[in-house]
């Protein structure tokens, strides 16, 4: 079998601004019901475990008219807040139930506030993640804020969300994450095998589709790329940093792979990859997800680093890891988390001799030759750094 | 009252001298701190814990204050220009980088002294998500220790026990250790149930002051004269015995102002007669505050209520530091703080201003450096013109930035508006 179905497939899922799987799911049986969510984190094993479809919103990106949405928005907030309230204001979310927002920035933190006061028919809640890492005290207040998504998805679903039910959610995103790790091991293997679009594609998919569905996709895309003989490029490997929440044009990202790169790792749709190992199936599982949020999972931007010795570090090892000779910092305009974040990654980088670029972009940014020729000229200097 | 009207000299009152006096005494503390052996905190605005500060012996820094007197004596532009020639976004905000521009040239003060290397950060992540970077980029410089208190947001528009109780754990069981580890002082409850004490009374006062805009003509300004009297409530003055004389002098002005039917004093006098009341949603710019301010008073519009002026605290809604309670109330304090209440809440908020103050209509200064009061602020408008029938309007500015203040532009969005309030009354009277 080839990739390409499996790409076409998801490409399809990714044009798709009416949600059409999503409806497609709910309509199959009567009742069911559906929660969005936007980025970074969410634990989507309490959404499965009420028997609904969580399904992550992350704008509407360079191919939606954005005509009321920017009516509420300055302009110099970002784009995605003003592209996800003309999908709801369009109908095109009508399909949810409810929105979870994260607590990632003002701006999204906000929009929970809004979306309470345009879309009152409807289930929204801000979720608060601990920025204390001590099981004492940001985890008895984590597994209470969990206990409240509990308690409302089972109002909302009308199914309870019992122990044994969570235990089996957490065993199928389980899988689904190591089957994405899976993903990323090939890529920082083979990059030629497994492109940053293809693999950014079927992350997308990931946002909508049933997670059983997903692991089955990752599963038939990894086996048929691992048959299938594609050229090795010379290109140089690079990390692409900054893309967590507003998203890349999908034409950025052939951008830099056309300029003479193999995106290694990235940081997009971190739900995915948030939590690093296993979540245990033993014991309570709320405990359980606590401890894989406080003690087992990755680093963002919207997270407290306690220890000024280890900021920035997660960077390295992501480049040590995959092997990268660099790193590509994209942010979104006007995006304080990852603009904020950035000079002191890139202190990091300097103290560990990593090149670096940057530049900003917007999810409908049409551009691409500019950031071409910057990724280009990067990797030019890299290769003959190396060379040297 | 000791009032002064010489050409372009500013007036003030004894308040505004006491206020002078705590602010330089800060300042020069901060300067002489670690000659004389004492440790210094700094920490932001927003859900402060000032009073448990104090019980440490910290002299407090807030770096928000620093920046926004740099802007009032026009050297902000130069630190926001010097961050960004060092990397730091133009997208980002305008605070963190004159904070960081003036530790690049060399951590001078707004007042010329030397500001000290902080001895701890207190990262208290109130209402902000900036904060968290802002000190994380800080600790950068200074290598020192940093505790954070995360305070929840109030998401769903209430403070749940599990809120609380997560910011009194921290302040037990991380805070106070480490407080009491950086400056080897013990912690005593009673000394600070004696600042909170203080702090309430100087709060009563505060929010006597903040009220009289309910009468007509109002006898402040509650937004260019707000900032002002917010000060020691909101910074490193709140529990101290001089805040409460503040608060005490400041409310016999206030009340002398009231009995002669005075309006408010502005830096270029007492105030014409007053034509339009308005209720102000954001903070204010700094760099040409004064200029600002002036586009008000001339055109006989006074604020009546403002949001800035309880970023520092909601106590015109009933909150008080609560002596009986220290830790209970110390976290619900920073609950409780503006930027920190949901949407839904604001909108209730500004709508009781409009009505209880009897408003002609919601202003927004719209501050590009501050997503946290800024995103949403557009549908807030919306909502408080829907449900109390009064119009509204918007400008742009920022904090510290002096590139984002477009005089001619505010001033003729200004103009605009107090027209069509003027013609809004017009058809009604007709």
């Amino acid at each position: 079998m080839s990739t390409a179905p499996i790409i076409e497939r998801c490409r399809e899922i990714f044009e798709d601004l009416d949600f059409k799987v999503v409806r497609a799911w709910k309509d199959a049986e009567p009742g069911r019901k559906v929660m969005g969510y936007m980025p970074f984190y969410v634990p989507r094993e309490i959404i499965h475990a009420a028997g609904m479809l969580p399904v992550g919103v992350l704008g509407g990106g360079d191919q939606l008219e954005v005509i009321h949405g920017d009516a509420y928005y300055q302009s110099y907030i970002c784009r995605i807040p003003r592209s996800t309230i003309e999908l709801g204001l369009t109908g095109r979310l009508d399909v949810l139930d409810g929105m979870l927002f994260p607590s990632i920035c003002d701006v999204i933190r906000n929009l929970s506030g809004m979306w309470k006061l345009m879309f009152k028919d409807k289930y929204a809640h801000y979720f608060d993640v601990p920025q204390n890492f001590d099981d004492g005290v940001g985890g008895a207040f984590y597994i209470e804020e969990l206990k409240i998504l509990c308690r409302d998805f089972e109002e909302i679903s009308g199914r309870e969300v019992s122990d044994e039910a969570l235990r089996r959610s957490i065993a199928v995103y389980n899988k689904n994450r190591r089957l994405v790790n899976q993903l990323y091991d090939l890529r920082i293997r083979e990059p030629w095998k497994a492109s940053t679009t293809d693999v950014y594609l079927i992350l997308r998919a990931a946002m909508v589709l049933p997670v059983e569905e997903h692991s089955d996709l990752v599963r038939e895309y990894l086996a048929a790329a691992q048959d299938e003989e594609k050229p090795m490029r010379d290109n140089c490997r690079i990390v692409l940093c900054g893309t967590f929440c507003e998203q890349p044009p999908l034409g950025l990202l052939r951008s830099i792979e056309m300029a003479g790169c193999y995106v290694v790792d990235d940081d997009f749709m971190l739900v995915t990859r948030w939590l690093l190992d296993d979540v245990p199936l033993e014991g309570d599982p709320l405990e359980n997800l606590s401890d894989a949020y406080l003690h087992h999972s990755g680093e963002t931007a919207a997270k407290y680093v306690p220890d000024v010795k280890t900021k920035g570090l997660h960077l390295v090892e992501a480049v040590k890891r995959s092997g990268a000779e660099g790193v590509i910092f994209a942010s979104p305009s006007f995006c304080d988390p990852a603009l904020l974040d950035r000079p002191m990654l890139q202190n990091v980088l300097d103290a560990h001799g990593i090149p670096y670029t940057s530049f900003k972009y917007a999810e409908n940014s049409g551009q691409m030759q500019p950031i071409r020729e910057q990724a280009g000229t990067f990797a030019d200097s890299i290769k003959l750094w190396s060379a040297a | 009252m000791n009032t002064a009207t010489t050409g372009e000299a500013v007036q003030k009152e004894d308040s505004m001298w006491k206020q002078k006096e705590l602010i330089n005494g800060n300042y020069a503390r901060l300067a002489r701190a670690h000659e004389e052996g004492r440790k210094v905190a700094s920490t932001f605005v927003p859900g402060n814990l000032n009073e448990l500060l104090m019980c440490f012996d910290f002299v407090r820094n807030l770096p928000e204050i620093n920046a926004l007197q740099n802007g009032l004596r026009k050297k902000s532009g130069a630190m926001v220009r010097e961050a960004e020639k060092a990397g730091h976004s133009e997208d980002v905000c305008a605070y963190v980088k004159a904070d960081l521009g003036m530790m690049m040239q060399g951590n001078i003060g707004p007042m010329g002294e030397p500001l000290p290397k902080p001895d701890i950060l207190v990262l208290s992540y109130t209402g902000c998500f900036t904060f968290m970077k802002w000190f994380e980029l800080v600790r950068e410089q200074y290598q020192c220790e940093t505790a954070m208190l995360h305070v929840p947001y109030q998401g769903d528009g209430t403070i749940t026990p599990n809120m609380r109780d997560y910011v009194v754990k921290q302040i037990k069981e991380d805070l106070i250790p480490t407080l009491e580890r950086v400056s080897g002082v013990k912690f005593d409850i009673d000394r600070l149930r004696e600042y909170l004490v203080e702090s309430a009374k100087a709060e009563d006062d505060l929010v006597w002051v903040l009220q009289s805009a309910k009468n007509k003509p109002s006898p402040i300004d509650a937004y260019f004269g707000g900032v002002y009297y917010i000060g020691p409530a909101f910074t490193a003055f709140r529990g101290t015995p001089e805040a409460t004389d503040y608060y005490a002098t400041l409310r016999r002005e206030v009340a002398e102002r009231l009995a002669a039917g005075k309006g408010p004093i502005t830096p270029d006098g007492e105030m014409g007669e007053e034509r339009y009341r308005l209720v102000v949603e954001g903070p204010p710019n700094w760099t040409h505050f004064r200029e600002f301010w002036k586009m008000f008073h001339e055109e006989g519009a006074v604020v009546v209520a403002s949001t800035y002026t309880k970023v520092g605290g909601v106590f015109d809604f009933g909150f008080r530091h609560d002596p009986t309670n220290p830790l209970e109330s110390l976290a619900e304090y920073c609950l409780g703080c503006y930027t920190n209440l949901n949407l839904p809440t604001r909108a209730d908020m500004l709508t009781q201003y409009v009505e209880d103050y009897q408003a002609d209509g919601l202003l927004i200064n719209s501050i590009k450096s501050c997503n946290s009061f800024s995103a949403g602020q557009l549908l807030l408008l919306r909502e408080v013109e829907d449900r109390t029938g009064k119009p509204g309007a918007f400008v742009e500015t920022d904090l510290v930035d002096p590139r984002y203040f477009s005089a001619a532009n505010v001033k003729t969005r200004l103009e605009s508006y107090f027209q069509m309030i003027s013609q809004k009354r017009e058809r009604h009277a007709a």
